[in-house]
């Protein structure tokens, strides 16, 4: 599995990070984790405002409010609601 | 019944006596505070529900190959009611860009999204009265519009970074799930937290300053120099608006100390709005994506329109 984080930087990219890791480890899968910090990568990405948080290339999350750790780990199992 | 509480809690509660300075002075603060602090709940939470249906994927694809005039038009309106923080700036000017939303389009949507939004026009209405919000609106959405179409007619595409051209999205699929209506209560909610979180503290300034200050400095003091006789009122208050870098909550504390001591209206809000919509950090931001040429056609633009605007109010007020 790929996760991509996307964000220059900010405090809420930091923590869409860390909910990432702290996601992957509770369900104990094997993922990477890959942080983009690069403006023009973000935008090639198709990412408009930040954090994103992209899926096996899909696009799961973009923007504030960030979800909460539940939501991220659904967002990662691709678990449809 | 606010009025009732404030009244309780100087005289019954504090046991100050009717009519002195200090009890009426407590007397407003107390009221106001919480009118705005209602108001500004209230008001960022209705906003944050719209918000949620118009996310930035959304707007850009609104505004993708749309004709200049209606384009400005449209984009000016949903900078207010688009989220957007200047940190994304970037991401969402090369998505426009990519998406065929047109320069001049593209301009007037970040005009208009930091100067005119929910935090300044419940501020405005609550501190000046709803006309004061309603004409900064319109001005500032005008601002945005105008602004947003000089730039699209002097077709400056050319002094974008080339870069920006060559990014072509992956074409990632949008996966993003519908939030169903509690969801969007539920991040609303949020929003309205985050939002007070970081203007409380400017919102109960101003108020301070209008409680407290009000009667302590000369009226006068600011008139002499930038009252409504002073023709260069306008342009020397932008001036010094455009160094300046502040959100709307931050400006205005400012904003209210000027106005108390006698500056003209007009001057005053074409004063915020050059804080709020020029600022040094987002320039910085936009020099990633923009040659320095269109960054100081953009601000001369933008200063040459808030000083007109400022004019115009100065005139009808």
């Amino acid at each position: 599995m790929e996760i991509k984080v996307l964000g220059p930087g900010c405090a809420n990219c930091h923590k869409m990070e860390d909910l990432a890791k702290t996601a992957v480890k509770e369900l104990s899968i094997d993922a990477k984790i890959e942080k983009i910090t690069d403006i023009g990568q973000i935008a090639m990405h198709g990412i408009l405002s930040t954090p994103g948080l992209i899926v096996n290339g899909k696009i799961k999350h973009s923007g504030k409010p960030l979800p909460n750790l539940e939501k991220v780990k659904e967002l990662i199992q691709g678990v449809n609601r | 019944m606010l009025k009732g509480f404030s009244h309780y809690v100087v005289y019954a509660l504090f046991g100050l006596e009717q009519g002195t300075r200090l009890a009426d002075a407590l007397n407003f603060f107390i009221y106001d505070t919480i009118k705005i602090f209602l108001l500004l709940s209230v008001i960022i939470f209705i906003v944050s529900i719209i918000r949620s249906y118009f996310p930035p994927e959304r707007t850009k694809r609104i505004l993708s190959h749309k004709k200049e005039f209606i384009g400005s038009i449209l984009a000016a309106l949903l900078g207010v009611v688009t989220p957007f923080c200047s940190c994304s700036a970037v991401p969402l000017f090369i998505g426009f860009v990519e998406a065929g939303v047109p320069l001049g389009v593209t301009f007037s949507f970040l005009i208009s999204s930091p100067m005119v939004n929910e935090v300044a026009l419940v501020l405005l209405w609550g501190l000046f009265g709803w006309k004061i919000a309603v004409i900064y609106m319109a001005t500032g959405l005008l601002a945005a519009i105008a602004a947003g179409m000089v730039i699209g007619r002097l077709k400056l595409e050319k002094w974008v970074e080339e870069y920006v051209y060559k990014i072509h999205s992956l074409g990632a699929a949008q996966e993003i799930a519908r939030q169903t209506f509690k969801e969007r209560l539920v991040s609303a909610r949020w929003s309205t937290a985050d939002i007070l979180k970081r203007v409380w503290l400017y919102v109960i300034i101003a108020i301070g300053i209008g409680g407290f200050i009000h009667g302590y400095v000369p009226e006068d003091f600011l008139v002499r120099y930038a009252g409504p006789q002073n023709p260069f009122g306008v342009p020397i208050s932008v001036a010094l608006g455009v160094p300046l870098y502040s959100n709307a909550a931050g400006v205005i504390p400012i904003v209210y100390a000027l106005m108390e001591k006698g500056m003209s209206m007009g001057t005053v809000l074409a004063f915020m709005m050059a804080v709020t919509a020029l600022s040094l950090p987002e320039m910085i931001i936009l020099r990633k994506v923009l040659k320095i040429k269109l960054l100081a056609v953009f601000v001369g633009i933008m200063t040459v329109t808030i000083i007109g605007v400022g004019y115009l109010f100065n005139a009808i007020m």
